[in-house]
């Protein structure tokens, strides 16, 4: 829809004046990318400009030689004259057209430039962002960044700015040259200006209402199809057709109108600015012939008296006047539009990073048998953290075990509404800890601590006897497997998704993964096996298939804590039967966590935390809770609802 | 193909015509008054009386007022045609797409179809009333002005035959070389902002798995890689700015220096001051005009790919239509597959499903078990007609459901879908997809028996409550009970579950199958279920592995002589009860 925002009406002042502050940023950074070309690139601004100017000058100049020879008819006494006038003006255009050339070459490239910096910045910044950022904005707002605004920003660098320039610089010229022509021929198109400026004032604000009215019918009525695309198979069931033909029939008749008016007043500015100019032409001319025949006395800043050479140029000035006047305030409209745009962009860019003070650092390490931990420079199948003691000025090695405590820990996404409280688990290593409970129980929240997605709000987590806060993100998270139950998979092949768990892996050790994970089968039965190119999140796999796939992933990486977070609710339970298997080897000596909606999923886990409303409300094992005839013991036999 | 957008004009024609005629008179105006204004710039010149002038400047007046008078009515018929025609499109498209059957909604993805019907028809609009504004008046607007150049500025206008062929020559140039650049860095670019959307979906992969690096060295190399592209394009589109200027400078220094000539050495016989200036203008309003054309062409190969989208759904036939001569009517719930073999589409290479012969007396209860993959689902899709079989035939009542009336079938045999969708709207507004005119007391009877009554009662609203879209305010579990509520009401003759009570807790589900019993003792129930639990007591029980009916049979014999059911029992009652 940005081709309807774009063409909205005039501008408001406080508009103008909001956006200055991200105007300028936005200048800023363009020319801060290039500070040996943007004086050369407005330079050339100026000199076309300048250039613009010119016919109005030699018009002028050349009517005065014919005036002057035009009584006796001799050419051969006017051409040294006329010769005079026009080489100087071949040489100016010559130069000009040069300057023309490398404008547009070097401007070409500034732009693109210019662009694939502000979107490698852009999604640098993306990606330092924490995941708080991505779980309270739509995705689909967080992409427009991409789209539109920096479309917006584009047509701001490589449009609007140059003919802004321009179209200033012309305004102020042509504007000296009236006045130094003529203030009375002056004071006529002033007031031509001022007529077309209300006029378009007033059709602008009506196209601006009907452009807000269409904006919002586009809305419902996309909403609208969205609603009855996604659900087309059920519309079918139930003949339904006719029903959603009907309603959409409505929906398309309001739009259809909102949308014909809108466009109506939009279309009809052209006519009236060009009109408006026709007839001041007249006006011009009608005063200019009564100066002429009355012989009024000249005011003018040059001192010349008035006469047809004036008044020729002037009529050709005028337009030219109006018609930049006119595209600058076209120009107001996407510079609005643009530092809306630039806000947006800035917003992400200013959005604090994810903090990461941590300095413990996981490292390949080998180990004596006596316990002793040296650091290896290569893969050892071992790891250690490497924590530096900066008051002693020592470092310490800590086995990575996969011992996860955490204690007494409160947390809340939002001030006020707690969701997790004094929550204790233990993990040793090689533990499989299950949680249970209904949805917004706070199961996905504390994996989500783990991992430091989130911050603790009170409380602590220790790994391996370690702060979590003092470990290096990427390396706390590199220690951690991961599985979730909405699979994202990226276009590339098989291979290279089973590979994101560790990018150096090999593709025999790729292929062992996802044996591990029991997904080898399948993949090896897709039609160019490991290397079929998945694209769309996987669509042409099934759920249980791509399922499969990120386990492979994780299985890749080799770590010694696991989170499955509804790693097999979308695999129906004979395939679980089959993965489980995997699972059960690739959960093998590591410390696990697994929040599963099917109880026989963590059935044979050590540790069962049940959940409700943030707070744990029975643990141990499936025998012990079963015989505690409590709310596991419900929700085992049936008696209970998760949702 | 962009015939077939066209077609959908319709009353929208005239509009079009009007639009059309107005423009062609605006034109006329346009290049008529600098020759007006050159009459009235000699007149002045020559000293012509204040009247003289009035009247050529009333004139002019009066034919910049007919020209505002053109142009506007030109905007507005403009605007309404473009946006009837849009109107019209989305309305025929999506028209065609209630016409489809499951194999033509499979083709297209949800989100594709929405930006067709929103993004794709809202460029055709737009290039439609560009087209229909500038393609006449651009080439009218050429030829007038060209007329009135050789017809007021004589051998002048000798300018234009050099000046015409040069732009001409330098923007076909331009746009040979630019848009095949261009359509392909377009194409890249789209590729950058779809792997930017999975980057932003699989964020917590990418921070779980530690790969920001990685992403941010891959989304470099792209985006790098389109800067180099891009800058390439534009460099060549960059050229028009200064092939206009030269054409425009030439003219220029032309008719100046020329014109002085000619004026001087005619002593302002053959041409004046006030030609001169017109010459100026005429000379901008063709340059013009061909740059108009040229950016036209520019603008519709931009909206070549949004037709093509367009018109893709537009030729889609519906692949299930309605017999020539319909049975109306469906005797009973009695079901039979023989011979049956079904592939989703010709290219697929196996059989999703193959020597299929089933037969299901009326009023029985059946459950169908299996694996993912194992084609349960097509199976069941099968006997509404929602697809139809590629060998065998299947018979509902006794009749081939392709003879049947399609609404008439599909009234008769209720489907609730393993990917349910409740609409936005109160509950009751849901309810009534089922039967339209069904009371409060039905209603009710039919939530009861889905056990939904329970909760949508503890709602404030009850059955006013409303549904936000995509259902997201009930739970999974209330959302499949409302949806078993909705099929119920339609009384079917046969019932078919597509593992619909997956979310719902098993005592739930056994009151919920009990509850038919009573409400539709006479319906056939198809039952697909993950849980063996819900399957049990069926009258006989389907187990498909891999696209085939490998056992059927009740409970007891199953047990007895399958060894996957027997697998399946006791992977799910293991420890004496059965999961969740």
């Amino acid at each position: 829809m940005s081709d309807n925002r774009r063409r909205r009406g005039v501008a408001s002042v406080s508009q103008v004046k909001d956006s200055l502050g991200c105007m300028k940023r936005a200048i800023k950074m363009y020319f801060g990318y290039f500070p040996k070309l943007a004086p050369v690139v407005i330079l050339c601004f100026i000199v076309s400009s300048v250039t613009a100017l010119l016919p109005a000058i030699f018009q002028k100049e050349m009517i005065e030689i014919i005036e002057k020879h035009i009584a006796t008819g001799d050419w051969e006494a006017a051409k040294p004259e006329a010769v005079k006038l026009i080489v100087p003006l071949i040489c100016i255009y010559v130069v000009a057209l040069l300057f023309s050339v490398f404008q547009s070459q070097i401007l070409a490239f500034m732009t693109q430039r210019f662009m694939h910096n502000l979107r490698t910045k852009m999604f640098d910044s993306m990606q330092r962002l924490p995941i708080k950022y991505f779980d309270t904005h739509k995705h689909g707002d967080i992409m427009s960044h991409y789209t539109n605004d920096i479309d917006t920003l584009r047509q701001l660098v490589s449009m609007a700015f140059p003919s802004l320039i321009r179209a200033t610089i012309v305004v102020v010229g042509v504007f000296a040259i009236m006045l130094s022509y003529s203030i009375w021929m002056t004071l006529v198109v002033v007031l031509g200006v001022i007529a077309m400026m209300v006029i378009t004032g007033k059709v602008g604000g009506g196209s601006a209402k009907y452009f807000i009215r269409q904006q919002k019918a586009v809305a419902s009525t996309e909403g609208f199809v969205q609603e009855i695309m996604n659900g087309q198979k059920v519309v079918k069931v139930f003949n339904h057709e006719k029903e959603a033909i009907e309603k959409f029939e409505e929906l398309n008749k309001g739009l259809t109108s909102d949308s014909s008016k809108a466009n109506a007043y939009a279309n009809i500015l052209g006519p009236i600015i060009n009109n408006i100019g026709n007839i001041m032409y007249v006006l011009i001319a009608v005063v200019g012939g009564v100066l002429l025949y009355f012989k009024v006395p000249n005011l003018s800043l040059s001192g010349a008296a008035f006469s047809i050479s004036i008044l020729v140029p002037f009529l050709n000035m005028s337009k030219q006047f109006m018609g930049n006047l006119n595209q600058l305030t076209m120009q107001m409209n996407s510079i609005v539009m643009a530092a809306a745009g630039a806000a947006r962009i800035f917003e992400l860019l200013d959005e604090a990073p994810e903090a990461d003070d941590g300095y413990v650092t996981l490292v390949n390490a080998e180990i004596a048998p006596d316990g002793t931990i040296t650091e290896a420079d290569h893969k050892t199948g071992k790891w250690a953290w490497k924590h530096p003691h900066k008051a002693e000025g020592t470092i310490t090695y800590t086995e990575l075990k996969g011992d996860v405590r955490l204690t007494e820990v409160d947390f809340s996404y939002v001030e006020g509404k707690q969701v997790l409280t004094d929550v204790s688990v233990f993990a040793n290593p090689g533990q499989k800890v299950a949680f249970v409970g209904a949805t917004g129980a706070g199961k996905t929240t504390i994996t989500n601590l783990i991992n430091r997605f989130y911050d603790i709000e009170d409380g602590k987590i220790r790994y391996d006897g370690i702060n979590i806060n003092k470990i290096k993100k990427s390396d706390l998270r590199r220690s951690l497997g991961l599985v979730l139950q909405e699979t994202n998979l990226f276009t590339g092949t098989v291979m290279d998704n089973i590979r994101y768990g560790r990018l150096d892996a090999t593709d025999e050790e790729c292929k062992d993964a996802a044996k591990l994970a029991g997904a080898a089968d399948f993949i090896e039965r897709l039609p160019e096996g490991y290397n079929t190119l998945l694209t769309n999140n996987g669509a042409n796999l099934s759920q249980g298939q791509r399922q499969l796939i990120a386990i492979a992933r994780a299985a890749v990486c080799d770590p010694p804590v696991m989170i499955l977070d509804e790693a097999t609710s979308s695999i129906d339970t004979r395939t679980e039967a089959i993965v489980q298997k995997g699972m059960d080897k690739l959960m093998e000596g590591r410390t696990v966590f697994v929040i599963a909606h099917r109880l026989s999923t963590v059935k044979n886990s050590d540790v069962i935390m049940v959940l409700d409303k943030g707070k744990i409300i029975e643990r141990g094992s499936h025998d012990q809770l079963i015989a505690e005839k409590g709310t596991y013991f419900q929700l085992y036999t049936g008696a209970f609802e998760l949702e | 193909m962009i015939k077939k957008i066209l077609r959908c004009l319709k009353e929208y024609k005239k509009d079009t015509i009007f639009t059309l005629i107005f423009i062609i008179g605006e034109v006329i105006l346009e290049v008529l008054i600098p020759f007006i204004t050159s009459d009235m710039v000699n007149d002045i010149k020559a000293g012509a009386r204040i009247a003289n002038i009035a009247r050529t400047g009333g004139l002019m007046v009066a034919a910049a007022m007919f020209s505002l008078l053109f142009g506007t009515l030109a905007g507005k018929y403009a605007a309404s045609a473009a946006s009837g025609l849009a109107g019209n499109v989305r309305s025929e498209m999506f028209r065609r797409i209630q016409s489809f059957s499951f194999g033509n909604i499979d083709k297209f993805s949800t989100s594709s179809l929405v930006t067709r019907m929103t993004t794709d028809i809202n460029n055709v609009q737009n290039a439609y009333m560009m087209v229909i504004r500038t393609a006449i008046r651009a080439p009218f607007m050429f030829i007038f002005a060209v007329i009135m150049a050789f017809v007021m500025g004589g051998s002048l206008a000798m300018t234009f035959v050099v000046v015409i062929p040069v732009l001409i020559f330098g923007l076909l140039m331009i746009g040979k070389l630019a848009l095949p650049a261009f359509r392909a860095v377009f194409k890249k670019y789209d590729k950058l902002n779809e792997s930017v959307e999975e980057n932003v979906r699989g964020m917590r992969v990418v921070k779980g798995f530690a790969k920001e690096d990685h992403e941010i060295n891959k989304f470099n190399k792209a985006s790098g890689d389109i800067m180099f592209d891009f800058t390439k394009a534009e460099r060549i589109v960059g050229l028009n700015g200064p092939l206009m200027e030269l054409c425009i400078y030439f003219n220029t220094v032309f008719v100046l220096y020329v014109g002085a000539h000619l004026a001087i050495g005619s002593k302002g016989d053959i041409i004046d001051v006030g030609q001169i200036s017109a010459m100026m203008t005429y000379g901008i309003q063709i340059l013009m005009s061909l740059m108009m054309i040229s950016m036209i062409y520019v603008m519709l190969t931009m909206s070549v790919e949004s037709i093509k989208r367009i018109a893709e759904v537009l030729d889609e036939e519906p692949s299930i239509t309605n017999p020539a001569e319909p049975v109306m009517e469906v005797a009973d719930g009695s079901v039979e597959f023989k011979d049956v073999a079904f592939r989703y589409s010709a290219k697929a290479e196996k059989d999703a499903l193959y020597d299929i012969d089933l037969k299901i007396k009326s009023g029985m209860t059946v459950g169908i078990l299996g694996g993912t993959g194992s084609s349960k689902t097509t199976l069941i899709q099968l006997i509404p007609r929602l697809y139809d079989v590629t060998a065998g035939q299947v018979f509902v009542g006794g009749v081939d459901v392709k003879d049947y009336d399609i609404k008439t079938l599909r009234d008769a045999v209720a489907v609730v879908l393993q990917k349910n969708e409740l609409f936005s709207g109160t509950i009751r507004d849901n309810l009534k997809w089922g039967k339209e005119d069904a009371t409060d007391e039905e209603i009710i009877e039919a939530c009861k028996t889905a056990q939904a009554y329970e909760f949508v009662s503890s709602f404030p609203s009850g059955l006013d409550t409303y549904i936000e879209q995509g259902g997201t305010n009930v739970s999974g579990g209330q959302k499949q009970r409302l949806c078993i509520a909705r099929a119920l009401l339609k009384k079917p003759k046969i019932l078919i579950l597509d593992d619909s009570t997956s979310a719902v807790d098993t005592r739930t589900d056994a009151l919920i199958r009990l509850g038919f019993m009573e409400y539709i003792p006479e319906t056939t129930k198809i039952i697909i279920a993950q849980r063996i639990a819900s399957v049990m007591e069926c009258d006989m029980i389907v187990i498909m592995d891999g696209g085939k009916i490998i056992d059927t049979g009740a409970h007891d014999e199953l047990m007895a002589r399958s060894e996957i059911y027997r697998e399946i029992y006791e992977e799910q009652t293991k420890g004496g009860n059965d999961d969740e």
